[in-house]
């Protein structure tokens, strides 16, 4: 039952929870119709302490098509945040307003933190470099649709895996399935997290490898989770301008990739994807878009329990 | 040869590691006690080579997590009339809050105002926490 719960790490939700979310998901996908007046009545706070466009968008979106409505602010300066009122009021004060709160934070822990303080459920929209669930029930569906099932992958995450986020929350979700392996590809100074290895990889086992090169090991996977080297969590900007384009998949270097491999990458993409790569059948990322809504519908209804 | 009387009501905190007695003093507040108490550095021990005691000449509340994250090797002894009433031992605490501070600057606990710092056992063996918040993986010794 996911009424009244908060979605802040991946592993809040038990596998077979986060199945109930995708059946239902798919159920929107097929007749969406049929959803239009679940959430009549609703209201969903988008709290965006951090610029995002997408991910507001995706949940005012799937609010909206579920016939509710949507209140928030989409950077603090517009909110009273700018007087230098602290997030604890902030949460207590919109979840006054509102029956479901998504919030993206620059500051890692800060939905956790927010989530002592709400009265109605709270998702994490993002919080830094940390975590990003629901963009990980968004690759997990598209997973889902492009595989069949989650079991038996060999899965390449590729780009910056120090600050990336949905790297973090993906590799969090999708190690609770059977015989999955990781490569890790990124530069040495944007590595995987110690706290990913010792509490995910390590603690369960878990077969990975880390690796610099993507054409040394692309003909291994199963999925290639690309991700962009993140402007804005790089403290040097020296830093940035020598790692921004360490990675740029194209076609040339799909030629030993398998037939069925499914590339995915949370978007908005910079130079980390070629272009001429959305046109071939394996490029999964704007399906993967798409179903960022569907699945955020699903996780809206679950949590307010009209599903 | 130091001599430090023995204490008649108290507590004393006994194989503390060589150096953090001074740390844990400070942090029960024993700086500014208006009670007698005494810090007894680098003593000789049979188990561990060198230790320090603290002895504390009054009934006051022990922040026992606190104590067993800094070294869960520290025993606590309760004394009444001058014998040992309970030994107490230690092991980490399963959580332990307001005694080391997250070192992330991408911590919320860096901005938050009235944020209490919470680190929660990763790892018994190796004595590793992790900050509530943000993940950050930490230890005692840093």
């Amino acid at each position: 039952m996911l009424k009244g719960r908060n979605l802040i790490d991946p592993q809040d939700f038990t596998v077979k929870e986060i199945e109930e979310i995708f059946v239902l998901a798919e159920e929107i996908i097929t007749r969406p119709e049929e959803f239009i007046h679940l959430c009549d009545g609703k209201v969903l706070g988008t709290l965006f302490f951090e610029p995002s466009t997408r991910t507001r968008l995706s949940f005012e979106a799937a609010m909206l098509r579920l016939g509710g409505k949507v209140i928030g602010f989409s950077e603090p300066n517009s909110s009273s945040v700018s007087k230098g009122e602290n997030l604890a009021d902030t949460i207590r004060t919109v979840a006054a307003y509102a029956d479901v709160i998504a919030m993206r934070h620059p500051k890692e822990g800060a939905p956790k933190y927010a989530s002592y303080y709400s009265d109605v459920p709270l998702i994490n929209a993002g919080d830094g470099g940390h975590q990003h669930p629901t963009q990980t029930l968004t690759d997990l569906l598209t997973i889902k649709v492009a595989k069949g099932n989650f079991s038996n992958l060999t899965i390449g995450l590729c780009g910056d895996l120090k600050f990336g986020r949905t790297v973090h929350s993906l590799i969090k979700a999708i190690s609770r399935y059977e015989n999955i392996k990781f490569i890790l590809i990124s530069p040495n100074e944007l590595q995987t997290p110690e706290y990913i290895k010792t509490e995910i990889l390590h603690k369960k086992s878990l077969d990975y490898i880390e690796v610099e090169r993507l054409e040394e090991v692309i003909d291994k996977l199963d999925i290639l989770y690309m991700t962009r080297v993140q402007k804005e969590r790089f403290f040097n900007e020296a830093d940035y301008i020598r790692l921004k384009d360490s990675y740029i998949l194209d076609n040339a270097k799909l030629k030993t990739a398998k037939k069925d491999l499914t590339i995915l990458h949370p978007l908005p993409r910079v130079n980390e994807i070629s272009m001429e790569v959305d046109n071939d059948s394996r490029a999964w990322y704007f399906r993967q878009a798409k179903y960022g809504m569907f699945v955020r519908m699903a996780l809206i209804a679950k949590l307010l329990g009209v599903k | 040869m130091l001599s430090i009387n023995s204490i008649s009501k108290g507590i004393v905190i006994d194989h503390i590691k060589p150096g953090y007695g001074i740390i844990i003093f400070k942090h029960l507040g024993l700086d500014k006690a208006d009670f007698t108490v005494a810090l007894i550095m680098n003593a000789v021990s049979d188990k561990q080579g060198r230790k320090d005691i603290i002895k504390i000449e009054n009934e006051i509340d022990i922040d026992l997590a606190m104590l067993g994250f800094i070294d869960p090797n520290i025993t606590v002894n309760i004394i009444e009339n001058e014998i040992i009433r309970e030994k107490i031992s230690l092991s980490l605490p399963n959580k332990v809050e307001g005694i080391i501070e997250c070192k992330n600057p991408r911590c919320i606990t860096s901005v938050e105002r009235g944020i209490t710092h919470k680190f929660v056992l990763l790892d018994e063996k190796e004595g590793r926490y992790k900050c509530e918040y943000c993940d950050q993986i930490y230890s005692w010794e840093g």
